[in-house]
């Protein structure tokens, strides 16, 4: 196996980043929510990496403390989405018919609602909080893996392992579970890296627009929220989260790109 | 191809009931019904405007009634009154729509007028310079999230460099001004939100092209052109390119939803009185009238699209509408 740079590269970012959001209280230089006074909107020096904020807060702690947050909600959105698509299209691909029929119709309508729309409306309705943000995000997000999944099944489910599986009595769930999802996998994890990056992308961008995670709590969207009120100001708020979020999403598409090549 | 538009209008039937059944379970079944939970945060309802929002809702009827009634007056365009200002729903969203649609049409143009050329000349040597330095860049532009995209040109444009307005669409002095420079004030006020958002869909539709083009120019006919001598200019531009972009046609029926959901962002950020805007307005106060309207019409708008993407596509490539 030729070394997938691309795919070690990616790896190892995201390793670095889960492992300083795990590690969060240890690394992180102050308490994330310490208000200091005597140094508001303070640039970058020795004492504070990365500035502080309006209140004084150090902007490197709030940053580490929102990887835990922003990683997290992109993870669990994403296995929500994983989970109920795995269903669905597994479902719909195995026993085609009815349920087929009803399954992709249901797609097709969810397809027509722009994300992002229907999103904000449901936040509308709940409040926003972080397990809200998660849940939301991972129940507007299935409907690219139900497809998918229903589509590798379809093709799977001809060949002759699946017949051999049928002929010595196999149950349905049991040819699913054990046969096809597995031999479905790399497709599918593909789809789930990439939705962990638009699972991050979104939550950063409700989080901007004040309805994603709720201040004081540091996401790398809602610290973004003070930089429209310190344009020009303090050029340090806008530019680090927004890079952390850039290098965030870049290492996820890089994995899911590196794990393409792998499966071929 | 008649026979063809026929089959994908009727299969929109299902699609309109599913979009508003969905639409009116999300309102209808939500933990404290519109009227109560607008009471409980907006202290200004009056018992009046109450009484109309339970007629608007139908309150005291089943709930299959409330679904028809409901869908009588949509079918009508009929939204009902915003809570906010109490005007009608209809009213406010059509008195928006010129400004969302003038920049989408403009990112639009921008996206394409970009992505082609780019994802053309990359095809041309896969893995060569151009390709390689542009895949770079559009990875780096894809990964940055877009709002944070248009702050950073903010800093850069608005302020530091102080080139353009910072937000808004006119400036103060605008009836003084002369038409053609009402025009270039406009243009100046909408640049930079134009810019941005065509960027944001740049990188996926450059990489469609670029692969798109690497396939056709594998295909047999291209040997065929070359071997009867055609200019490489001639093969590209004719024979590969026009059968490349065929596919890039459905993206176009099918940006319509990001190209919604990017405008909430950006007309936020730049303080533009689009259609956008207003729907995160609707969310903050919580105007359910509005915020349903704006639902139904962007899953509408979004299956148009598919529709329009799907018959454009029939009409270029016979092959769609033959198959069954």
């Amino acid at each position: 196996m030729k070394r997938n740079k691309v795919l070690i590269s990616g790896l190892f970012i995201i390793g670095v980043l889960s492992t300083i959001a795990l590690l969060a209280p240890f690394l992180s230089p102050y308490d994330p929510s310490l208000i200091d006074s005597s140094s508001l909107l303070a640039p970058p020096s020795l004492r504070h990496l990365l500035g502080t904020d309006s209140l004084g807060r150090d902007l490197l702690s709030r940053l580490i403390y929102g990887a835990r947050i922003s990683l997290s909600i992109g993870l669990i959105a994403m296995g929500i989405a994983t989970f109920i698509g795995l269903i669905f299209g597994s479902i719909a691909g195995y026993y085609g018919g009815i349920a087929d029929s009803l399954i992709m119709r249901f797609v097709d309508i969810v397809l027509c609602f722009p994300v992002f729309f229907l999103i904000l409306a449901v936040v509308a309705i709940f409040e926003p909080s972080i397990i809200n943000i998660m849940v939301i995000i991972g129940l507007t997000g299935w409907m690219g893996t139900a497809r998918l999944v229903r589509g590798e099944i379809l093709s799977l489910k001809e060949r002759e392992f699946i017949q051999a599986a049928k002929a010595i009595g196999a149950s349905g769930p049991r040819i699913i579970l054990r046969h096809l999802i597995p031999n479905a996998a790399g497709p599918v994890l593909v789809n789930a890296t990439l939705g962990v990056a638009a699972a991050i992308l979104l939550e950063s961008g409700l989080s901007f627009l004040g309805l994603g995670v709720q201040p004081p709590t540091p996401s790398w969207g809602s610290i973004l929220i003070e930089s429209k009120s310190t344009l020009g100001v303090a050029w340090w708020i806008t530019l680090f989260p927004g890079l952390a979020i850039l290098i965030t999403i870049l290492a996820f598409n890089m994995i899911a790109e590196g794990l393409k090549k792998e499966i071929g | 191809m008649i026979n063809y538009i026929l089959k994908r209008l009727l299969s929109i039937i299902p699609l309109l009931l599913g979009i508003t059944l969905i639409s009116f379970a999300v309102i209808h079944f939500a933990p404290g019904k519109p009227v109560e939970l607008q009471e409980s945060l907006n202290p200004k309802v009056s018992p009046e405007v109450r009484l109309r929002l339970q007629k608007l809702y139908g309150l005291d009827k089943p709930v299959y009634a409330q679904y028809i009634d409901w869908l009588a007056r949509v079918a009508k365009l009929d939204f009902g009154r915003s809570f906010n200002d109490n005007r009608p729903v209809m009213e406010k969203i059509a008195e928006r729509i010129p400004l969302t649609l003038t920049i989408n049409i403009f990112s639009l143009i921008i996206m394409f007028g970009l992505a082609i050329p780019i994802g053309v000349k990359a095809s041309l040597t896969p893995g060569g310079k151009f390709d390689s330095i542009t895949t770079v860049i559009l990875f780096m532009l894809f990964a940055a999230p877009s709002f944070w995209l248009a702050l950073i040109l903010m800093q850069l444009l608005c302020i530091n460099l102080n080139l353009l307005p910072i937000s808004g669409v006119v400036s103060l002095d605008f009836e003084y001004m002369g038409w053609w420079q009402k025009a270039l004030d406009i243009g100046r006020h909408l640049f930079l939100p134009i810019l941005v958002s065509s960027i944001s869909g740049l990188a996926g539709i450059s990489r469609y092209m670029r692969s798109s083009m690497i396939e056709a120019l594998n295909q047999p006919y291209i040997y065929t052109a070359r071997a009867k001598g055609l200019s490489e200019k001639k093969v590209v531009y004719k024979h590969a390119m026009r059968n490349a972009v065929i596919p890039i046609v459905t993206i176009l029926g099918l940006s319509v939803p990001g190209l919604l959901g990017g405008s909430v962002i950006f007309e936020s950020i730049f303080a533009l009185p689009g259609i956008g805007r207003l729907f995160y307005e609707a969310v903050m106060t919580r105007d359910y009238p509005l915020i349903m309207a704006e639902v139904v019409i962007g899953a509408v708008l979004t299956m148009f699209g598919n529709l329009l993407a799907d018959i454009a596509y029939a009409t270029v490539d016979p092959r769609i509408r033959y198959k069954k």
